[in-house]
């Protein structure tokens, strides 16, 4: 039995499996039953990953008032709704079996179907994949400045990316190195976070690239610089002020629609005139990301990720438009688009191919593949004609992403803690190469 | 290389009452090894993130060299956060993973290889600069990090803590590593810590922070004979100097219990007050050769450490009880539940006003 002397945990709810492990062993000494794969450590402390009754959580060693912080910290981004992995305990009082204290941990939980960058290709990353990476990253970054959140390690290797209907959707996983400003960050702050990001980045890539991991026309340190660009662009669409003459104003609703799109909603827009009234200055004050989410769920209950989100609304848009009747409202329109759009579909995938994809990745996907079939064919392909294509066409022939955390996302750790004996370094079979050429 | 020079730099925080760091003047030299140390909350990080160009200086300036830094954004101050970053790339070798940066940056391949290979020869991993990060030893990646910020020849590096999540033994290990490649490469370094051990092994210069004020700027040995206050005093030094207030006997000196201890008469004249502030290090007070003068103390603890040990004990000063601490013989030494009366070493006497908490004058107070 695992739990020896008076462990101590803290935790919004225990789930009782956690109990079982094997707290009295140090993190590295865990038997290989309780370990669901070894990805080497993208953190600075022994990081692995354990299976837990039917789910997967993450067990970070580490000192005990930084599991504590970091715990804090996460529970505080998902009040914010800042995508992030979920804080499920800290441990802490752990004794191995002669009474020697062993450290803390900090257990975190993997979202579903939520994969480390390095896992979403399989031969080459390609400039495209990459591209989106970044961008979804960028956009991470610039909720979590807008909130005050100084992430200290912006990095690829710090988040963990959902599929997004053609786009991806980034998580904060690693929020050691965070600090929350609730007065807002300073311009250095922000800048110094944009330059540790784009410099991880480009280290990333560029190891990929030494790997022969991405495709010929591959450039990481253009790929990188697209963080920077990216960043200023979203910022200054979501914090910027915006002058212009009075006889304009449809420039606010302009500007709002423009935020919707990026998937955000204004909740405070400040309006200041000048002394003569000539000129309307605005800037939003307070705005929240899930613009689509949000009106998908409230229409079907449907919880997705934004562009997800965007995909199934324009379907029931088009939905609506084709088949509206002039009694029902748009509640009752979207209805009757689950009952017999989306429903089917999802009913329509064979059990042991669910966990694939999520359900709503799955229904862009279907949308993209019956385009595709009809431009094909230059027909209107149906909707059931299109699933079973689908379906054993494409879908059967990806692998389960719903569990996965292999392969390895590969960084190493540079850890501080020198050990006795780990000064006996392995000989390298590479060793004799002019290693100037490679600098 | 470059000077570091705080100027009046002051941080008031958006809807704080008082400045995080209030008009800090702090020069560093050259190549000096500066260390900021105090409590939680003095203004020691905050005044690191305003030299990195993470705070905003809201008034007063900071400049490296003659450059005013105090609006430059923080890649463009040519300083290096050392430690920040500590992820080795598994496909690259040492030399790529020291370069990399570099090649970022747009420097030559020429010049990465020079700049690569000096920090190879430095950090002693010329041997291994074409090997993988998995075939080095936790040492040797830790410095293949340290290698990335040096190739950068920053004009100063900055550390925030990097010891604290390392235990006692490491960091003893750690720091040692750290001062000495320091000194190797001559590179103004300033480093934050709330360690006073750390800060007194590592630092050229140390300056000691509290409530955002700066308290002394000085060498280790400044900081422990002479330090300026009482809270400077009590900070700096393990175990704490014993501090407690005394009265000033009529014609002059201290009253230390049983005994009277006379005082400089420069000091006399500099204190009209009736009691001054009385600060010993425990190194500094010694059991009395005549019984029944002196302070008496209870003993409650004798901590042995072989040679040397340190006595804890109490005695009632002005009817409160304090607690004192005194090194004593490891081998010979009073024990628990003794009374031992105890006398301060000739010129070991530190005096403080009792309000201000100032020094009073340079000279110890004579025996």
């Amino acid at each position: 039995m695992a739990i020896s002397g008076s462990l101590n945990i803290q935790a919004a709810m225990v789930d009782p499996a956690l109990l079982d492990l094997p707290w009295d062993l140090p993190l590295q000494d865990w038997p290989d039953e309780n370990i669901a794969t070894l990805p080497k450590g993208i953190s600075r402390h022994l990081v692995r990953f354990v299976n837990l009754s039917g789910y997967v959580i993450a067990v970070k060693e580490t000192s005990d008032d930084l599991a504590r912080r970091e715990y804090e910290m996460l529970r505080t981004l998902q009040r914010l709704e800042i995508p992030c992995v979920e804080p499920v305990a800290v441990i802490a009082g752990r004794t191995d079996e002669n009474g020697a204290p062993l450290d803390s941990v900090l257990v975190t939980r993997h979202l579903k179907f939520s994969l480390p960058y390095r896992a979403l290709f399989s031969q080459s990353l390609r400039p495209d994949t990459a591209t989106r990476l970044v961008d979804a990253l960028a956009l991470l970054l610039v909720r979590l400045h807008i909130i005050g959140f100084f992430w200290g390690d912006v990095s690829l290797s710090n988040t963990l990316f959902r599929r997004d209907a053609g786009s991806f959707a980034a998580h904060l996983v690693d929020a050691e190195t965070g600090k929350l400003y609730t007065g807002g960050l300073s311009n250095g702050q922000r800048e110094n976070d944009l330059e540790v990001a784009r410099v991880n980045i480009a280290g990333e890539l560029m190891d990929l690239e030494a790997g022969g991991r991405v495709a010929d026309e591959f450039d990481a340190l253009e790929i990188s610089e697209r963080i920077v660009a990216q960043y200023r662009t979203l910022w200054k669409e979501l914090t910027g002020w915006e002058t212009f003459p009075n006889q304009e104003r449809w420039r606010i609703n302009e500007r709002v629609d423009r935020l919707n799109e990026l998937g955000f909603d204004i909740e405070e827009l400040v309006i200041k005139t000048d002394e003569s009234g000539t000129q309307v200055r605005i800037q939003p004050k307070v705005v929240d990301a899930g613009h689509h989410q949000r009106r998908l769920i409230r229409l079907t209950g449907i919880d997705a990720q934004e562009n997800q989100a965007r995909r199934l609304l324009n379907d029931l848009d088009s939905y609506s438009a084709a088949f509206g009747k002039p009694h029902l409202d748009e509640e009752a329109m979207a209805h009757e688009w689950v009952s017999t759009v989306f429903e089917p579909v999802v009913r329509a995938i064979p059990k042991d191919l669910k966990g694939k994809l999520e359900p709503a990745e799955i229904f862009h996907q279907l949308l993209e593949h019956r385009w595709f079939m009809s431009q094909n064919q230059s027909r209107d392909v149906p909707l059931a004609e299109a699933v079973s294509a689908y379906i054993d066409d494409i879908l059967r022939h990806r692998r389960d992403e719903a569990m996965m955390i292999n392969p390895a996302t590969g960084m190493f750790t540079a850890p501080i803690d020198l050990r006795p004996g780990d000064l006996e370094a392995a000989v390298d079979p590479a060793d004799g190469d002019d290693w100037r050429s490679k600098v | 290389m470059a000077t570091v020079t705080f100027d009046n730099a002051t941080r008031l925080y958006p809807g704080g009452t008082r400045p995080a760091v209030d008009k800090l003047n702090l020069d560093v030299a050259d190549g000096e090894f500066l260390v900021l140390v105090g409590p939680s909350g003095c203004g020691k990080s905050t005044s690191l993130r305003m030299l990195a160009g993470l705070e905003e200086v809201n008034s007063g300036a900071i400049l490296i060299g003659d450059r005013n830094v105090t609006d430059v954004p923080p890649k463009d101050r040519d300083i290096a956060m050392v430690f920040q970053n500590y992820a080795l790339y598994p496909h690259m070798t040492v030399a790529e993973n020291m370069g990399f940066a570099l090649k970022i940056a747009g420097i030559g391949k020429d010049e990465r290889a020079t700049r690569v290979l000096e920090a190879a020869k430095l950090l002693d991993l010329e041997p291994y600069l074409n090997r993988k990060p998995k075939a080095l030893s936790g040492g040797q990646r830790q410095r293949v990090a340290m290698g990335r910020a040096i190739v950068r020849q920053p004009q100063v590096f900055l550390m925030d803590e990097p010891l604290s999540n390392l235990d006692a033994k490491l960091r003893v290990q750690t720091r040692t590593q750290i001062a000495s490649l320091q000194r190797r490469l001559g590179v103004t370094t300033v480093y934050v810590t709330h360690d006073q051990t750390e800060a007194l092994t590592m630092g050229d210069r140390i300056a000691v922070l509290k409530d955002g004020l700066l308290q002394q700027v000085g060498t280790p040995r400044d900081l422990y004979e002479k330090p300026n206050n009482v809270f400077v005093a009590g900070f700096i030094g393990s175990p704490a100097m014993n501090l407690f207030t005394a009265d000033v006997a009529e014609g002059g000196g201290v009253r230390f219990g049983t005994a009277v201890i006379g005082i400089d008469r420069a000091l006399a004249s500099a204190t009209k007050a009736k009691q001054i502030t009385v600060g010993v290090r425990p190194e500094d007070i010694v059991v009395s050769e005549v019984q029944g003068e002196g302070l008496p103390v209870t003993v409650d603890l004798v901590e042995e450490l072989g040679a040397d040990g340190y006595l804890y004990g109490h005695s009632e000063v002005e009817g409160r009880r304090t607690d004192i601490v005194a090194r004593v013989d490891g081998r010979s030494h009073p024990n628990m539940g003794d009374t031992v009366y105890l006398m301060p070493a000739p010129n070991h006497i530190h005096a403080f006003d009792v309000e201000s908490g100032e020094r009073l004058l340079d000279t110890a107070i004579a025996h």
